[in-house]
């Protein structure tokens, strides 16, 4: 038998380790990312040339993030490795990529896809005003370009990366002018039990809170954030909140950094036409997969925080058990052992996740909330209350059929960003459970891709 | 088990061609049951390009398309609510490479001037002086002014509100699965368990039709194929018309218009594969390549665009390219309106006048005979 075509998508921690462990197995499976230097998001290696150390960059990650960035340049002769590549379509067994060659498409007998994830985020009234950012984005100005978004910032939402990143912001001297959650500290209490299975990254957590205080910047919890307030000219001149108590107060800053923890980046999943399920605890629809990766399709595999949000150490993690699944089923021998390490570390991170989901809850209510004249979808301009009227008027109850009455989640991003609020807006304005709206079909492009990409023949 | 729910009409399909019959059937004060698989205008109505052209139909569909375009022009008024319908022209090019397209045109627009179908053709200079855009390849091309377009995400929705607000039963979600005589009535069963019983029954199930048609022992060779659709970012509101060029070859035969929001909506060249049982069309990449390809022949400039999104819907299509309008010829009755071969969108506001002046009188001004069913028979 000719060696088996695996693809890999992704090179952050999921998608080194999956094709590690493939090499390791003999193998020799392609990797496409669509960065130019491999180590995804949360280990992103800054460009070439930039001499900061890992210890700068990652902090209490640094030691992980060197075995991912050195792992990775020593797998480098046993891959066929495609940087700077979008794999834009899943389509009769082939993936569809553009690369600096140009498009191309790529037969595979199994596909791992190791997308990662975005921030998840709840829109505000003002968020359009420039200025405001997703926490990712400030995170990425910061390790790769060593730039803050703004003088005097505001981190505003919940979840691990609200204080990652303010904390980095802290420590490389940028002025952080408060942190904004919008969970209540007693959700992390009710969350210990599940946390406490992970303590080592529970305690790196509390300790990223510490630093932020030590450095003199106020930490809020149970905010309700009201208005984003500048205009058109300046962008954005404060961020106005109801604290825990009640109180509307105003903040000064010239950039925001908002997130509501994240979402996995499962476009390639849904046009590789594997099941969702709709998922309780995170209120969002997520693919199916067993307890190794196997998504409901034959030969697509899923790991990472593209299939369910879990962590960089997680990813390694089911990175390494995604590949055992695709070895193990096409009749390479697999240490039995080894999977059952492995499954009980998933299973480990998942309790963790879960934790992480019940002490940073995503505020669901806050849609609810929104004022009519609040953006939703920033692509496309759409607010709230033309989404309600699409629902009241038209009758919409189902986010396909309001993206198509309304223009909600046409934009650049495809609803990427806004798709999950708009579903909460959606179920909240029809009186119907969230579940009930379903979620917004990915069309390809995965990304926006220009036409210019197609050559004609002699070019 | 529940008593059959009744009307004077029920119809089978929520397109654009059931919703707009069910709107003018109630605006004549027949009672209307309508029954959609899904939600109303979802496949070959709310994913075609959105054209609203007269220019290139053939000539005896033209007094059809006429009657549509007077709806069109009021259809804001007459549907409490915009679909977005813009007059501002559809213009056909050829490309230097077949002249002989250049003097096809020529020859149509003489013909369609009888229909009221006023053309008027441009090359050389004053084309590209009008619409300096267009590539080096392009010869001449042929504009009439008050055709246009508009969207078909809105338009069959559009149709089925106001029909409901009119007093039909639009009933979504709701799969016929058998429909028979029994006595002087249909009876149609669908997936929920519901009976519906009218006296006359109108399929308009595009590609789903033909096996209502098996049913009632007609036949008709019915086949599906799915639009290649694709839409850019927006830039500047700048183009009036929608334009397409007029080509024998279906690789070549791109089209496009600019929506008021300034986003290109691209559609054309090869089309995809449709799987109407799963409901479902999925755009293949390399159509998608080519189609961008042929987008540069026609506008060099715009390789820089971003295409944000494609799509596709399951149309149905015949033979020679035209519908069944009509009634059947086998059961009385029993009427039909589908098979417009991804020509309908524009024609789907006069079929449903036309279907509900048939079946509420009797009789039509609209000449149906190259639409009859029976056309088949004989194959």
């Amino acid at each position: 038998m000719a060696e088996p075509s695996i693809i890999v998508v992704g090179a952050g921690p999921a998608g080194f380790r999956a094709a590690q462990t493939l090499a390791d197995a003999g193998l020799r499976p392609i990797v496409m990312d669509e960065a130019r230097r491999a180590g995804g998001q949360i280990y992103r290696r800054q460009p070439e040339g930039f001499t900061r150390s890992h210890q700068d960059l990652y902090g209490t990650e640094a030691n992980r993030a060197r075995s991912v960035h050195d792992g990775f340049d020593a797998l480098l002769p046993h891959i066929d490795y495609r940087s700077d590549t979008l794999v834009w379509h899943l389509s009769d067994g082939q993936a569809w990529t553009l690369g600096p060659d140009g498009h191309r498409s790529t037969p595979y007998d199994a596909l791992l896809l190791c997308t990662g994830a975005t921030d998840r985020v709840m829109p505000v009234k003002g968020w359009h005003h420039a200025g405001t950012y997703s926490l990712g984005a400030a995170q990425i100005a910061l390790k790769a370009q060593a730039c803050a978004i703004g003088s005097r910032v505001v981190f505003l939402g919940s979840g691990p990366l609200l204080y990652l990143v303010a904390a980095q912001y802290a420590k490389a001297g940028a002025n952080v002018a408060a942190v904004l959650d919008t969970s209540p500290f007693s959700a992390r209490i009710a969350a210990l039990p599940n946390l406490l299975c992970q303590p080592a990254v529970l305690w790196n957590g509390i300790a990223l809170t510490r630093d932020i205080k030590k450095a003199g910047i106020p930490v809020l919890y149970g905010v309700t954030p009201v208005e984003v307030v500048g205009n058109p000219e300046t962008g954005v001149g404060s961020l106005r909140f109801r604290a825990s108590d009640g109180t509307e107060q105003d903040i000064d800053c010239d950039a925001i950094g908002m997130g509501h923890h994240l979402r996995p980046e499962a476009q390639l999943a849904d046009l590789a036409r594997c099941d969702f399920a709709f998922e309780a605890l995170t209120r969002q629809w997520l693919p199916v997969q067993d307890s190794d990766g196997r998504s409901s399709v034959d030969g697509v595999y899923l790991a990472g925080d593209g299939a369910r949000i879990s962590g960089a150490r997680s990813a390694e993690v089911s990175g390494r058990l995604a590949a055992l699944a695709v070895l193990k089923d096409l009749g390479f021998p697999v240490d039995s052992a080894d999977l059952t390490h492995l499954r009980s570390a998933k299973a480990r991170y998942g309790r963790f996740a879960r934790g992480l989901a019940q002490a940073f809850p995503w505020p669901s209510e806050q849609a609810k909330a929104l004022p009519d004249e609040t953006i939703v979808c920033r692509c496309e301009a759409v607010t709230a209350g033309t989404l309600r009227e699409t629902v009241r008027e038209a009758g919409a109850r189902e986010a396909n059929r309001a993206k198509a009455l309304s223009r909600v989640g046409m934009g650049r991003c495809q609803g990427r960003y806004c798709g999950l609020a708009a579903a909460e807006i959606i179920a909240a304005e029809a009186g119907v459970p969230l579940e009930s709206v379903g979620r917004l079909r990915n069309a390809a492009p995965v990304k926006p891709i220009a036409i210019g990409t197609a050559r004609t023949s002699g070019e | 088990m529940t008593s059959p729910i009744r009307s004077d009409i029920l119809i089978i399909g929520g397109g654009i061609m059931g919703c707009a019959s069910a709107f003018f059937l109630r605006r004549r004060g027949i009672s209307v049951n309508l029954l959609e698989t899904d939600l109303v205008g979802r496949q070959a109505s709310g994913t075609n390009f959105g054209n609203v052209r007269r220019q290139g139909r053939p000539l005896y569909q033209l007094p059809l398309a006429n009657r549509s375009i007077a709806i069109w022009r009021q259809a804001q008024a007459l549907l409490g609510t915009d679909i977005e319908y813009l007059q501002r022209g559809h213009m056909r090019v050829s490309y230097r490479n077949r002249p002989e397209i250049a003097g096809d045109m020529e020859r149509y627009a003489a013909e369609a001037a009888q229909f009221d179908l006023d053309l008027e053709m441009i090359s050389g200079n004053a084309l590209r002086a009008r619409f300096p855009f267009l590539g080096p390849e392009v010869l001449a091309a042929s504009l009439s002014p008050d055709c246009g377009h508009a969207n078909p995400r809105l338009t069959g929705p559009a149709f089925a509100r106001a029909a409901e607000r009119a007093g039909a039963g639009v009933h979504e979600m709701c799969k016929a699965v058998s429909a028979a005589k029994v006595g002087d009535d249909f009876l149609v069963t669908t997936q929920d368990g519901r009976e519906f019983r009218a006296p006359i029954l109108l399929i308009t199930a595009g590609a789903w039709a033909k096996r209502f048609v098996e049913a009632f022992g007609e036949t008709a060779p019915l086949t599906s194929r799915g639009p290649n659709m694709c839409v850019t970012e927006p830039l500047p509101y700048a183009i009036g018309p929608s334009i397409g060029v007029a080509t024998p070859e279906t690789m070549e035969s791109v089209y496009f218009r600019q929506v008021e929001r300034g986003n290109l909506v691209i559609g054309g060249s090869i089309q995809n594969p449709t799987f109407p049982d799963e409901y479902r069309v999925y755009v293949k990449p390399e159509n998608s390549i080519g189609q961008w390809q042929q987008m540069q022949r026609l506008i060099p400039a715009i390789g820089k665009l971003n295409i944000l999104r494609t799509w596709s819907g399951i149309e149905s299509y015949l033979p020679d390219h035209q519908p069944v309008l009509g009634p059947s010829a086998a059961v009385s009755g029993l009427y039909y309106a589908f098979g417009f071969s991804g020509a309908g969108f524009q024609l789907g506001p006069g079929v449903g006048e036309t279907m509900a002046e048939l079946i509420g009188t009797g009789a039509t001004d609209i000449d149906l005979t190259a639409y009859r069913i029976d056309r088949f028979s004989s194959e």
